[in-house]
């Protein structure tokens, strides 16, 4: 399994990344090791076999709808890079 | 014997029948911290007033007659990936530098509960990518035993911290073998708990389906001690296991009566280091002089586990940090020079007359994003982000990720069918000792491939632990790996206690310190 670079600038977009000339080239490279190896998977066979998404088979653990306190806003707000009184900022978007 | 030689439970009891105070402790792990940890590098973070204030507390509480916690007085040390209120919590991430988390996480507040003094924090490789530590983005961690190898990794601070005298006990995390790992290649002990025995609220989420907080300490004693408050259900980790916890330290002075251990033989095979496969040999074989019976037998798609587990802990992986954005918290890219940027990138596309670039190009959102992200993750968090987010694309899912899923469930079936023939399995814990700093970085495949012994616990949800079971001929550690059925927690730490009684690998202390492998 190889990939080729606009592949990479095209994962690289799609996970918010940004990467510099070297970094693309060095993870051409290693992407492809690595996804090479993971070609062995391939000759499992896996027919019928449900997919195991976790490992406690639980599904829709509810709480009684009971409301709790929360983080207040100046807390939810106090780790934000860029801000005012009352909300995220973030640069413009159109 | 020094007083920081000794292990947990013994402080506990010095402590209780007031032989000892709770500074004098602390003080005896701070004073060691300051000798040592210049060259091991264990701590991200050590606030050494606030621990005394703290130990002088409890100090008072019990001079007063006050009833205390569990674990009242003793220090314990806690991986950088545990969110502590108003402290910063940086997971060895340049994007977490200045984070300061608004609450504890789940396993921070019982420890308070229990009036530990938290000493310090450990370093870790990034987000817990990593087995060597050297992905940490602040500094390396040096293994106490010879400081130009790894400690393993990611939980190494904690595992080095607990190796050179540092704290009696540490909280890591494991999501492929980050306890167990470090443990075995710094002559520590390791547990990893069942999936959903320790709440993970709180925890800075790298594979939420594999990942599980668990105790470091010299013994499974002190094991016992440390799960007894981890362990748990929390309403606030919906994945966290309504089941009672058992009384570890009550039970694991018990030897495991008719022990039936499984040798797995897949795990024996190519690129077992001969030192190691000789440790682990002879200690089966004081497994068998105390009584157990062995036998071989096949897992036959252990050879898929790294494979399979390097697909889903990335895809996890890449969509748990999509979180991290430049918005809410975290780093965020100088936002006028990347606006100039930008700026001039326009207009010189425009000037060489490229449309298909220039539509191609990013809002200043998205860009922001990019920029923040890519300043703030090291490259196997990356990695990892662009293999996940590959494996999870439109046109690979079914291939990579569905694929994996299955895999998964046939390495829990192989578990499954040998739990119905064994106790416990028994092998090794690395391939090798540890390896030296810098020797595998540029190949991530090796680094991965060092993980094949753990990362299928992890996949299958159970728990396991390592122990110390002798020394290469360089002198460095040899952990002994032991998995359970799922919540058999105590039957792991009996199973290690008895060892730990036929054998003392596990007192050795590091030649820094002035011990040696041989005594």
């Amino acid at each position: 399994m190889s990939l080729s670079r606009p592949e990479v600038e095209k994962i690289a977009l799609l996970g918010r990344l940004l990467l510099s000339e070297e970094e693309i080239k060095r993870m051409t490279v290693q992407l492809g090791d690595v996804l090479g190896y993971m070609d062995l998977l391939g000759e499992v066979d896996t027919t019928n076999v449900e997919p195991m998404v976790h490992a406690q088979d639980m599904t829709n653990v509810f709480r009684d709808d009971v409301a709790h306190p929360s983080l207040d806003r100046g807390q939810a707000l106090a780790n934000a890079p860029h801000r005012d009184e009352e909300c995220y900022l973030v640069p413009a978007v159109l | 014997m020094t007083l920081i030689d000794r292990t947990a439970t013994d402080h506990l009891a010095d402590l209780i029948a007031g032989r000892i105070s709770s500074v004098e402790l602390t003080r005896a792990y701070l004073d060691q911290i300051d000798r040592h940890d210049s060259r091991v590098r264990a701590f991200l973070r050590v606030d050494p007033q606030a621990a005394l204030d703290r130990a002088e507390d409890i100090d008072r509480r019990r001079a007063a007659g006050q009833s205390l916690g569990r674990l009242a007085g003793l220090p314990v040390a806690i991986k950088d990936v545990l969110c502590t209120q108003g402290e910063p919590t940086t997971c060895a991430s340049r994007i977490l530098e200045n984070f300061r988390p608004p609450y504890d996480a789940t396993v921070i507040a019982r420890l308070k509960a229990a009036d530990a003094v938290l000493i310090g924090k450990t370093n870790m490789d990034e987000f817990a990518m990593g087995g060597s530590n050297e992905n940490s983005a602040f500094h390396p961690t040096h293994n106490p035993w010879d400081l130009s190898r790894i400690p393993g990794g990611s939980s190494g601070g904690a595992a080095a911290c607990v190796a050179a005298r540092m704290a009696p006990l540490a909280v890591g995390s494991d999501t492929g073998g980050s306890i167990r790992s470090p443990a075995g290649l710094c002559g520590v002990s390791g547990l990893k708990p069942t999936y959903g025995r320790v709440s993970r609220y709180g925890l800075v989420a790298f594979a939420s389906s594999l990942d599980q907080i668990g105790p470091l300490a010299q013994t499974a004693e002190d094991m016992a001690l440390l799960l007894e408050v981890l362990a748990g259900h929390d309403a606030a980790d919906s994945t966290s296991v309504n089941l009672p916890v058992p009384q570890y330290t009550k039970t694991v002075r018990q030897p495991l009566a008719g022990l039936r251990l499984g040798m797995v033989r897949e795990h024996f095979g190519d690129g077992l280091d001969v030192e190691v496969e000789a440790a682990v040999r002879e200690a089966v074989r004081v497994y068998e002089s105390l009584g157990a019976k062995v036998t071989w037998l096949s897992m036959p798609h252990s050879k898929y586990a790294v494979a399979t587990y390097y697909v889903i802990a990335p895809c996890e992986a890449s969509s748990n940090l999509a979180r991290y954005d430049g918005v809410h918290y975290g780093h965020r890219t100088d936002e006028k020079q990347m606006l100039a940027d930008l700026q001039a990138e326009h207009a010189r596309l425009q000037k060489a007359g490229d449309k298909r670039a220039l539509e191609n190009t990013e809002n200043p959102l998205i860009r922001m994003y990019r920029r923040s992200r890519a300043e703030g993750f090291g490259p196997e968090v990356k990695r990892r982000i662009m293999l996940g987010t590959y494996a999870l694309s439109a046109g690979y899912y079914d291939a990579y990720y569905k694929k994996a899923l299955q895999v998964r469930r046939l390495i829990r079936q192989d578990f499954d069918r040998a739990f119905e023939e064994v106790d416990l399995l028994i092998g090794p814990v690395t391939p090798t000792p540890a390896f030296k700093i810098g020797e595998k970085i540029d190949d991530p495949l090796a680094m991965y491939l060092f993980d094949l012994y753990t990362v299928s616990t992890n996949l299958a949800g159970i728990g396991a632990l390592s122990i110390p079971c002798g020394f290469s001929s360089a002198g460095l550690p040899i952990g002994l790996h032991l998995q359970a059925p799922p919540f058999e927690e105590e039957r792991l730490l009996r199973g290690a206690r008895m060892f730990q009684q036929a054998t003392d690998w596990h007192g050795r202390k590091p030649a820094m310190l002035g011990g040696s492998a041989d005594c």
